[in-house]
């Protein structure tokens, strides 16, 4: 974004020039208008990891829903009540054996629908190169070490199919309600380059995951 | 403890061409390098391993980037390599895997 305030103009970037150019063309040419952009980038604003957290609590509290999630993840979260068009969810899960990372190594592809943008270095080109093919490494940067007895999946999301990690649920969470587990599902932890923590009282933190 | 099954996870209208692999088949990622928007990383090309789940029929996106159809469409599989045959230097587990969608137009079966 061009910051306006005193003093701090800044020309636009090639992108950003191309990106308003190309977007007045389509109004111009009716191909979308406005009022279709606006409306799209609402429904974006509106989409967050939040939701993917829900629906990780509900999986750990609820082993048949799990199941369902597991076998078909656009079906289970239609169930859910969520409104994900276009999805097609593949839920890879966390066990003391396995433990999964998603990348989209040719571009971004990312549960938009369920998740909400990406962050930044989800699409940057360090770590759509690297994780792929040091996995560990870049785990081990994230401040995630994975243990040598743990058998790592790396997912490239390269067509159709999106995907979501279902974490492990941390051993000191019994007795929680689907909301406070929720708080500590960050959105890291859907990726896969973090794993949920139970701070020391339920409702206080949010557990790993950088912004 | 298999999750997936042997019919396609999500089946679409398209008309299509036959399914040809079988879930835990071995096939290879064919070794071309043609021009255009390929969605078959040019790092798996060449490597062989088994798949592991039917996506079902989707647009072929090398067709769709050109203004195309993409139809017929072609079975979508998830294929899961071993990191220690895709990367020569890999350092981790040996039975670390990597699993990527591949198009049926990029596979060919591996003689046993």
């Amino acid at each position: 974004m061009n910051s306006e305030e005193s003093g701090n103009y800044r020309p636009l970037s090639y992108f950003q020039l191309m990106e308003v150019s190309l977007r007045e063309l389509l109004v111009e040419k009716g191909v979308v208008t406005d009022a279709e952009v606006s409306a799209t980038l609402e429904d974006m604003r509106t989409r967050g990891p939040e939701t993917g957290a829900r629906v990780v609590a509900r999986a750990w509290v609820d082993p048949a829903f799990k199941a369902r999630l597991l076998e078909n993840g656009t079906r289970a979260c239609e169930e859910f009540g969520l409104d994900v068009p276009a999805l097609r969810l593949v839920v890879v899960e966390n066990t003391p054996q396995v433990h999964n990372v998603i990348v989209c190594t040719l571009c971004s592809c990312y549960p938009r629908m369920l998740l909400g943008l990406p962050p930044d270095w989800y699409k940057s080109g360090n770590y759509r190169s690297r994780v792929v093919r040091e996995p560990r490494v870049v785990l081990a940067e994230f401040g995630l070490q994975v243990a040598d007895d743990v058998q790592l999946r790396v997912h490239d999301s390269t067509a159709d199919m999106r995907y979501l990690v279902l974490p492990m649920r941390p051993a000191d969470t019994a007795g929680w309600s689907e909301a406070q587990l929720a708080a500590i599902v960050a959105r890291d932890c859907m990726i896969g380059v973090a794993v949920p923590r139970a701070p020391a009282s339920p409702g206080l933190g949010s557990g790993l995951g950088s912004e | 403890m298999p999750q997936v099954t042997a019919r396609p996870q999500y089946p679409t209208d398209h008309p299509s061409v036959p399914l040809r692999f079988a879930l835990g088949e071995r096939v290879r990622v064919r070794k071309s390098y043609p021009l255009g928007h390929i969605r078959t990383p040019y790092y798996i090309r060449g490597h062989s391993g088994v798949v592991e789940r039917l996506c079902g029929n989707f647009a072929v996106p090398e067709e769709l980037a050109q203004m195309r159809s993409g139809l017929p469409a072609q079975p979508l599989y998830r294929v899961r390599f071993l990191q220690r045959e895709v990367w020569p230097d890999y350092r981790g587990r040996c039975d670390d895997v990597v699993e990527i969608e591949i198009f049926q137009h990029w596979l060919e079966p591996v003689r046993p």
